[in-house]
């Protein structure tokens, strides 16, 4: 069974001129151990929909469809539950360490405080428990860290840290948004080796959102691709990332830097822009970027459907193999 | 802890500071100090005028004049004042309890109402608990303190006669005895609880229009303190842990809030030591402000001094304990 599984999920936030679909149908499903890896250009609706999940959206906002998770469903599920549930089975890393961090708490507050809630451990428990935390994520001398303030540390051990609240209490699934992108990139690859590590030790079902699909190609077991609030594909690692059949997923890969070829190759960009929220063309939304396009991309949504190894929304499918 | 230091030796300083800014304005003031002190018939003799000339140095140059009024200060001499015939000091320790009570109560009940009253409104921005609080705390902020000083007078004792009008207890009755000199506490202190009772009813009204302003002020800088905390990722952070709402807000919001909100607060003890002059004199209230009052209008230079100094002292104090709580709130400050 599917730690998580998302079905048809459409997210509205209210804006000043009405409400604007962000997320608009998307699937998706985690098992134990794996890493799903989620991609797709900023504001494709990506950390939108994992926001959803845990009723961490700006008020006013609209969710349907269903996000089971361990067979219960997060979205209709109330509050007090869902705040049982988060932190403690569910537990989230944000993208900006500098940020996601209170600047006025110890770390040893911050790293303490959901444990002591959700498992019901004393102080003493919370403290071992804290300090077997730090070690796991590699902070040095994990005593003096907790009286430590988040502002002592550099940008790659805050999320080190971040990292270690998420896990405190054991999680089933750790949702990582972007959690590489605030960083350096030397340090970029030790937080993905951190990851990679934990979810095997931990049996992890884990989220990594990202735009770059180079983390993604290092440790995730299958990707879905967002463009504008849906899933234009999705399927096992390999699969979507050396053989695309999407003409988006495509123009990622091309737009990506490869080592060895860079000399002959020159990168290629994705020519206009994503279309903003609530104003998609007609159609598939990435029909006015796309060099496959035919007429009938302009006038249906194309659905998201099973094309062999992998699932596609692209009736096109200039790429085939 | 250096930076605790640093501070305390600005403080002196400082200190040092006001009391030349306020000896050199008592100076200016163009009155016979000798006359308006010694009363009538001792300032037609020419040995008592003499004596008093000696002991305030005032056939000294001014610079000498501040020296010695330093080292009276020092000594603890405000000099002797013309309406009340007793020392300074005296009349200082007689009148700050009162004071003290009436502004101690009326920050707690600013500072809890404002900073209460500024969360919901953040809280529930743009909603009828917010637009309700902005009309409440602007009328707070443009409604002068004298006026709802009087409506409150005429309405709290004339109209539904709920509070006495004027003084700490009712008239005849014997304060508690003196420890702190608040009578609040020493009813307590003494056990007497309906004296406390009594002192309590007193102090309601007072207490509440010289809250007004500041209740309104916390109010409106709370809100916009926390606005500008709400949004960010940490608060996000805290709920995704499954924090309770109750927490988040305290220890997340609130907590980050709290440097600006300390600021006002600092404010705020000004304004109640200044709109203590007015409300002690409407309430007929026995502190400082009407000591104040009663010395500016009679010209009792060296009382005016010493309220200023005082009233000088205890601003810096406070501000000094401002800058010290921006380092205990926030550790990103101890360092330097």
């Amino acid at each position: 069974m599917s730690v998580l599984e998302v079905d048809s999920l459409r997210v509205q936030l209210p804006t000043p001129s009405g409400d604007v679909t962000i997320v608009d149908g998307v699937d998706y499903a985690v098992e134990a151990g794996e890493v799903l890896g989620v991609a797709g250009e900023s504001g494709s609706g990506k950390t939108i929909s994992m926001l959803a999940l845990l009723g961490l959206l700006p008020e006013r906002s609209t969710v349907h469809g269903t996000a089971r998770f361990e067979g219960r469903d997060l979205i209709t599920m109330p509050r007090r539950e869902l705040r049982d549930i988060a932190g403690r089975d569910l537990a989230m890393v944000f993208q900006d360490p500098f940020t996601s961090l209170h600047p006025m708490l110890s770390v040893g507050k911050q790293l303490t405080e959901h444990v002591r809630r959700h498992l019901h451990l004393d102080r003493a428990a919370s403290q071992r428990r804290a300090v077997e935390l730090l070690e796991d994520v590699r902070i040095p001398d994990p005593e003096a860290a907790l009286r430590a303030f988040p502002h002592h540390f550099s940008g790659g051990m805050r999320q080190r840290i971040a990292i270690a609240i998420a896990l405190a209490c054991r999680p089933k699934l750790l949702i990582a948004d972007e959690p590489t992108t605030a960083l350096d990139v030397t340090v970029q690859a030790g937080i993905l080796r951190l990851l990679d590590r934990l979810r095997r030790e931990h049996e992890l079902a884990v989220i990594l959102i990202t735009h770059d699909l180079g983390v993604l190609s290092s440790i995730a077991d299958r990707v879905s691709i967002f463009y504008a609030g849906r899933v234009v594909e999705s399927g096992a690692r390999d699969a979507v990332l050396t053989h695309p059949r999407h003409p988006y997923t495509h123009a990622l890969l091309d737009a990506l830097p490869h080592p060895e070829v860079s000399k002959e190759r020159p990168l290629v960009a994705i020519g206009g822009a994503p279309p903003a929220p609530g104003r998609l063309p007609t159609g598939c939304a990435f029909n006015p970027r796309c060099a496959h396009a035919v007429e009938t991309c302009r006038l249906e949504v194309p659905q998201l459907v099973v094309a062999g190894d992998r699932r596609l929304a692209c009736p096109v499918d200039p790429f085939r193999a | 802890m250096r930076f605790v230091l640093r501070r305390l030796v600005a403080l002196v300083f400082l200190s040092i500071g006001i009391t030349a800014v306020a000896f050199v304005l008592t100076q200016l003031v163009p009155s016979n100090a000798a006359a308006t002190n010694l009363g009538e018939q001792a300032a037609g003799d020419p040995a008592a005028v003499k004596a008093f000339d000696q002991h305030y140095g005032l056939n000294h140059p001014l610079p000498v004049r501040y020296l010695i009024y330093l080292d009276h200060l020092v000594h603890g001499d405000l000099g002797q004042s013309s309406v009340t015939h007793d020392a300074v000091t005296h009349d200082l320790g007689q009148f700050i309890p009162a004071t003290a009570e009436l502004a101690l109560y009326s920050i707690l009940f600013a500072a809890i109402v404002g900073i209460v009253f500024g969360t919901i409104a953040a809280l529930r921005r743009n909603r009828p608990a917010d637009h309700a609080l902005r009309v409440l705390s602007l009328a707070g902020i443009s409604m002068p303190t004298f006026w709802i000083a009087l409506v409150a007078l005429y309405v709290g004792f004339y109209e539904l006669g709920w509070f006495p009008g004027a003084g700490r207890l009712n008239p005849g009755v014997n304060p508690p005895p003196s420890v702190t000199g608040l009578y609040t506490i020493d009813a307590l202190i003494a056990g007497e609880f309906g004296l406390f009772w009594q002192a309590l009813h007193s102090l309601i009204l007072p207490a509440l229009v010289l809250a007004a302003f500041n209740v309104s002020l916390l109010t409106r800088f709370t809100r916009s303190a926390v606005l500008e905390v709400i949004g960010n990722d940490y608060v996000r952070a805290a709920r995704a842990k499954g924090l309770p709402e109750r927490i988040v807000v305290v220890r997340y919001i609130l907590r980050a809030a709290l440097p600006s909100v300390v600021t006002v607060l600092g404010l705020v003890f000004a304004n109640v030591l200044t709109g203590a002059v007015l409300v002690e004199k409407i309430f007929s209230w026995p502190g400082i402000g009407q000591y104040a009052y009663e010395a500016a209008v009679n010209l009792d230079v060296p009382a005016i001094a010493g309220v200023s100094i005082f009233v000088a002292v205890v601003y810096v104090t406070i501000n000094f304990i401002v800058d010290v709580l921006y380092g205990v709130i926030d550790p990103r400050i101890r360092i330097t």
